[in-house]
């Protein structure tokens, strides 16, 4: 469980998160909803420590992570797997090598034929097992995203973070990438941190939904609330969904046949 | 530029401390030194060999008074070279190959979050991509300037013998006259300074990129101009200390 307490960040005197206090839950999807420019990437690398906030503080399980010893930020990060917004992947390693290269780092006690075996079941788990002498360069968005996801676990990590794992790619691989992170994180029972503002995401994955506006928490709560949540701001970012507003208006008036007969030619 | 030059000496001390393992960072700086090494002794060998060639011819040229032996235009050639043209053209060379590639490496991992991907893993990303990158530097630097002295000087023998400004016996005798070894010494103390300020200059230009693809072109080209005017006024000081 990750704990953020009157998270406080401001660049310039203008303040990007404004006292966000919320938690994370273990063996869940915790997404970050919002839209741009609302704190969400600034937050999350304030949770990965990327940025340090100016006041508050991060408990990972318990344990403070924000103005702690260098060493329990460092036992914190290794337990961290991180998906970027464009991958991230190393571009002179191959996709096996780039899995492969948090073990070598951070588990110098496995022998060469274990980081194999961890790698090649990673690849295998998001389903990219034959694909492990291709460079970055020669593999599609989805295939980067799922070897940043392979990355992220190779280490078993306790906390995974995706920033807009969605973002460039087709709806049918966004599910499946969603779908693959939701799998996951229950396998392992990891607690994950998604940043979106993918609707789609949230009605895939979204079991705990924390709503962020111009640096505030505005709402929390899971994806079957978050339709019928009554904060003017949230509902303006749900709604401003085209296939949003149809599902909703199919739930109110009935389905889709009602708003169908009601719509043909009379006479 | 003094808030620049304080950034510089706390990016350098980041580098020192949470070092990463010794054995990650000499493979790192292994394949380092290949990279700044290896594939820039083509370009070095091509420069240095002709620069010796020039410099003999151009001597020769104005050497114009028969009361001074020819044996004099090697003489010359070795002094410029070991002193001067070696050192101090081969650093601005690799000031042009290995720092627009530290800086334009760097810069490009930097604006596409591979450096923040170390970062959250837990590595200190300065040791690890810059650390190795500076050592490899400041052992490559002096092994290509050896290299340089060496295809300079018989750059000058091939053009002057075959030129006719001399005879080859003449050139040898020239290069042998009153030998200084010091400045052997000298000219490799000047190779380690200028790559340790080529690279780190390079690195904290490339490590610290913001923006896109403009700003790691930016980079690059700040990179190599601060480098070579880090060349300049180190090569100035370095003659007055040390000679």
């Amino acid at each position: 469980m990750i704990e953020i307490h009157n998270v406080q960040k401001a660049f310039d005197g203008n303040p990007v998160l404004r006292g966000i206090t919320c938690t994370f839950e273990t063996g869940k999807c915790n997404l970050l909803l919002g839209g741009s420019g609302t704190g969400k990437s600034v937050l999350l690398q304030c949770i990965v420590g990327l940025m340090k906030p100016d006041i508050g503080s991060i408990t990972f399980d318990g344990t403070v992570f924000t103005n702690n010893k260098v060493g329990v930020r460092q036992e914190i990060r290794r337990k961290i797997g991180m998906l970027f917004q464009g991958s991230a992947l190393f571009d002179s390693m191959t996709v096996f090598e780039n899995t492969e290269f948090p073990l070598k780092m951070l588990t110098p006690e496995m022998t060469k034929e274990e980081r194999r075996d961890r790698v090649e079941f990673c690849l295998k788990r998001v389903g990219l097992e034959n694909a492990g002498n291709k460079m970055p360069s020669e593999i599609s968005g989805g295939m980067k995203k799922r070897v940043g996801i392979a990355r992220a676990i190779a280490p078993n990590c306790t906390y995974l973070f995706c920033d807009e794992p969605n973002s460039g790619l087709d709806p049918l691989t966004s599910i499946k990438i969603d779908e693959l992170i939701h799998e996951i994180t229950h396998e392992y029972n990891i607690t994950t941190v998604i940043i979106t503002h993918d609707m789609n995401s949230v009605v895939e994955i979204g079991e705990h939904i924390i709503f962020l506006h111009k640096g505030l928490k505005l709402w929390d709560g899971n994806k079957d609330e978050i339709l019928n949540a009554q904060v003017p701001e949230l509902k303006e970012f749900i709604f401003s969904n085209s296939l949003v507003r149809a599902a909703k208006r199919v739930d109110d008036e009935g389905g889709l046949e009602a708003i169908l007969a009601e719509t043909q030619p009379q006479g | 530029m003094v808030k620049t030059f304080g950034e510089f000496l706390l990016f350098l001390q980041s580098m020192l401390t949470r070092k990463e393992r010794f054995k990650v960072l000499f493979q790192r700086t292994l394949d380092e030194a290949v990279l700044i090494g290896v594939d820039s002794v083509f370009i070095v060998a091509i420069v240095s060999a002709f620069i010796g060639a020039v410099t003999c011819v151009q001597i020769a040229y104005n050497l114009t008074n028969p009361l001074i032996p020819k044996s004099t235009i090697g003489y010359m050639v070795r002094e410029m070279t070991i002193l001067e043209l070696a050192p101090t053209i081969t650093s601005i060379v690799l000031a042009g190959k290995v720092g627009s590639s530290i800086a334009g490496g760097l810069g490009t991992m930097r604006i596409t979050e591979q450096v923040s991907a170390l970062e959250v893993m837990g590595i200190n990303s300065a040791s690890y991509l810059v650390l190795p990158r500076i050592v490899a530097s400041m052992l490559m630097f002096p092994l290509l300037v050896i290299l340089a002295m060496a295809l300079s000087i018989l750059g000058g023998y091939l053009a002057g013998t075959l030129s006719g400004a001399m005879s080859a016996q003449e050139y040898i005798e020239g290069i042998r006259t009153d030998f200084i070894p010091y400045n052997i010494v000298f000219a490799l103390i000047k190779a380690v300074v200028f790559a340790f300020l080529v690279s780190a200059i390079s690195a904290y230009k490339g490590f610290f990129t913001q923006g896109g693809a403009l700003e790691v072109g930016a980079a690059s080209t700040g990179a190599v101009t601060n480098s070579i005017i880090a060349i300049l006024l180190a090569d100035f000081v370095l003659a007055n200390v040390l000679l």
